[in-house]
């Protein structure tokens, strides 16, 4: 007699492949915000899923901020192929010369918030009225009140104390004209889950995931990547170390650990030891204890 | 990883001080789940206040409004993991105005914790959210009776609110009801065996959670199939195939059942049942399946597939145990959208039977107006059949939410009676 239960994975991917129907079946034109980190990837890979034998029927959308690590770029641009579905770029280059942001000053200087009004400028242009994205709610607490489904007003602003109640599994992505949505398939994930499901599914990730040697800096508590964009400071140096990332960002703001852990096998495991978030090298959730809502409240992902 | 780990959800409710925010702070630091960095950001942030010692309770906090005013506003979701299983926490505020959230975060519960001060005994809140659990059918409640350590662990203040509990609860429809002694601040009996208390013989909170039957909680009876989208891919190899996709509501689907598409009638058997990793003999709920019919049936979004031995009803009038969502009470006979499943209709809300005061659970049918956070009986009319079961039968065909078409707000939430 077979059992009639899920375990957590299955049951969570079941889930996500509702999501993205329900996304399809009640929006015109939704994307998915792909940025070619793991999160983005498997988001991806649950859509392909969750309408097999049919092409995922959604583009996907790259903030490019310009600052990228060359693999990134490299395996976006291998996947599109692979899938065959239509790839849309906002770029942050192009919001700067065309005078909509200002490139920030001072050190700690990123393209981070200016990611803003490029992905804001290419949800209006394309008329996206959904973008999928692969927030998960452990990543940060802001994160923590997130909806599946969840409404951005004509500014992109999110408003987290008047969010639309979300009950049982019934999504409300009704709209105005100029509004969208932000859908969050994979909200109920915890990066450890996210991790096995990588291995499960064997899923291919940017070479960055995996340990290598690198030229890195030492900067606010973390190995920040040599570049053509890193400007060293006095006292700083670069060294080379075996490292690699948790997440995937900018360039300049993302940093790595060290590691030997070169396989999704030693990576989940490395992962179910840790004792820091993720998030804990981001440079960009360090400014305040609140950036991420901030940000968030701005219309960031 | 064990392969049959399985998930729970849980939901969390307590009033302003029964300690609700230490629980979980103490459920996650326990057993593990705090990593390094947010412990070092709560200890810094217990210095600024002035608080001795780490405030386990500040790891809960989220929004930028919260971390000032010390309150919790909207449901926040926290995850651990255990070797035996993963756990989805659905942390609501348990402030008298925020029923909404408690609706909120009870609607995809396998169980509900609810913390009652020793001292203080069963109070309003207490109802209420025993209300609430019973309401939304959350299939387990833990009663936990904190701050054991400010009653000197006595066994006597425990059976007292199980007493308590029980007397004002025996109205209520709750199945499954445990009682656990602890203390949330000192760690007694949440993930470690209490050594204050040798007169309880049960398990500790964690060990309750990992071990409760959970299986049974889903309606494995009830074949019901609400189409979510049309698969019709336009590929060579795929040319004919017309797949319907969804998610089992309840109940097991087999390859050559014979089955009925409702509002239709039409019956046809299926011919195969696909997943992207290939086909399989039977799906059950909650697997998101792509199903095909042996028939060239005209099906679409918000039609239900079920068996055709095995039927819910097909009905425009419902009678529904209505939760008001919403600032802008209801109007009386205006319209609204309803969502059941992935059908939508439009539907009226034509009588207001009685509200129920949550405090008391006296129904009055004098006072009918629906305000925020009001719970009321009430009749609804749609423009089309919907394909309803009760609720305490099935917590997915059973239930419907209210969108005001002036706001697009999701404004009530609705079981079908």
């Amino acid at each position: 007699m077979s059992k009639y239960y899920l375990n957590y994975l299955d049951e969570l991917e079941s889930e996500a492949i509702f999501v993205l129907r329900e996304v399809w079946a009640q929006f015109q034109n939704p994307v998915i915000l792909f940025s070619g980190g793991k999160d983005s990837i498997v988001v991806t890979h649950l859509a392909r899923k969750a309408f097999y034998p049919s092409k995922i029927p959604f583009a996907l959308m790259h903030v490019d901020t310009g600052h990228n690590f060359p693999e990134t770029i490299k395996f976006r641009d291998d996947l599109i192929d692979s899938l065959g579905v239509r790839l849309i770029v906002g770029s942050v280059q192009e919001s700067i010369d065309q005078g909509r942001v200002a490139e920030e000053k001072g050190k700690n200087a990123t393209r981070n918030a200016l990611q803003i009004t490029t992905l804001l400028d290419a949800i209006e242009s394309n008329k996206v009225d959904c973008a999928i994205g692969g927030g998960r709610r452990d990543e940060e607490k802001a994160r923590a009140k997130e909806r599946f489904f969840s409404h951005r007003d004509d500014f992109g602003q999110w408003d987290p104390k008047n969010q639309r109640p979300e009950l049982w599994n019934l999504f409300n992505g009704k709209q105005f004209e100029g509004e969208h949505f932000r859908v969050f398939p994979i909200s109920n994930w915890t990066e450890m889950d996210v991790w096995n499901y990588i291995k499960r599914e064997n899923i291919q990730i940017p070479s960055l995931y995996f340990a290598h040697e690198r030229e890195v800096v030492w900067r606010s508590n973390s190995w920040i990547p040599n570049s053509e964009f890193l400007k060293l400071d006095e006292g700083e140096e670069v060294v080379t170390k075996k490292i690699r990332f948790r997440t995937l960002g900018d360039i300049t703001i993302t940093g790595g650990i060290e590691s030997d852990a070169d396989t999704v096998e030693k990576i989940a495991q490395e992962v179910s030891a840790m004792r820091q978030t993720e998030r804990g090298n981001r440079s960009d959730d360090k400014r305040s204890e609140t950036a991420m809502e901030d940000r968030k409240k701005q219309g960031y992902f | 990883m064990l392969d049959n780990n399985q998930l729970l959800r849980f939901t969390t409710a307590g009033s302003v001080d029964d300690g609700k925010s230490t629980l979980i702070g103490r459920l996650l630091f326990d057993s593990k789940s705090i990593f390094e960095d947010q412990l070092e950001a709560i200890e810094s942030t217990s210095k600024k206040k002035g608080h001795e010692g780490v405030d386990l309770a500040l790891f809960t906090d989220g929004l930028r409004d919260e971390r000032e005013q010390g309150i919790t506003i909207d449901v926040a979701y926290r995850y651990f993991t255990t070797p035996k299983r993963k756990f989805i926490i659905a942390d609501t505020p348990g402030h008298i105005q925020y029923t909404r959230n408690m609706v909120t975060g009870a609607s995809t519960a396998n169980a509900a914790i609810i913390l009652v001060d020793a001292r203080h005994g069963v109070i309003e809140q207490t109802k209420r959210h025993a209300f609430i659990a019973s309401l939304l059918q959350i299939p387990h409640v833990i009663v936990c009776i904190n701050k054991m350590d400010l009653v000197d662990f006595s066994e006597e203040a425990y059976n007292k609110v199980i007493s308590q509990f029980e007397e004002f609860s025996s109205k209520l429809l709750v199945k499954d009801v445990r009682f656990i002694p602890i203390s949330a601040l000192l760690g007694d009996n949440v993930v470690n065996r209490s050594e204050n208390m040798d007169w309880y013989q049960g398990a500790p909170l964690l060990h309750t959670l990992e071990t409760m039957h959970i299986s049974s909680d889903i309606n494995k009876v009830d074949a019901r199939f609400p189409v979510q989208t049309v698969l019709r891919p336009q590929s060579d190899e795929f040319r004919d195939y017309r797949g319907y996709a969804g998610r089992m509501a309840s109940g097991v689907l087999r390859k050559g059942d014979e089955v009925t598409v409702m509002p239709s009638g039409f019956t046809s058997k299926i011919k195969t049942i696909d997943t992207f990793s290939g086909e399989v003999e039977e799906s059950f709920a909650p697997m998101s399946v792509s199903i095909t019919l042996e028939d060239d049936i005209d099906i679409s979004r918000g039609d239900m597939i079920v068996r055709s031995n095995n039927k819910p009803e097909a009905q425009q009038d419902i009678e529904v145990m209505l939760c008001w969502l919403n600032n802008s009470p209801a109007k009386p006979r205006a319209k609204y959208t309803i969502k059941h499943t992935s059908n939508e209709q439009k539907a009226m809300i034509k009588e207001v039977l009685y509200k129920i005061d949550i405090n008391t659970l006296n129904r009055s049918a004098e006072d009918v107006e629906m305000s925020m956070n009001d719970i009321c009986k009430v009749r609804i009319r749609t423009t089309k059949p919907l394909m309803v079961d009760p609720y305490r039968e099935n917590r997915t065909t059973g239930s419907i939410i209210l969108i005001d078409d002036a706001t697009n707000e999701t404004v009530a939430a609705g079981m079908i009676v």
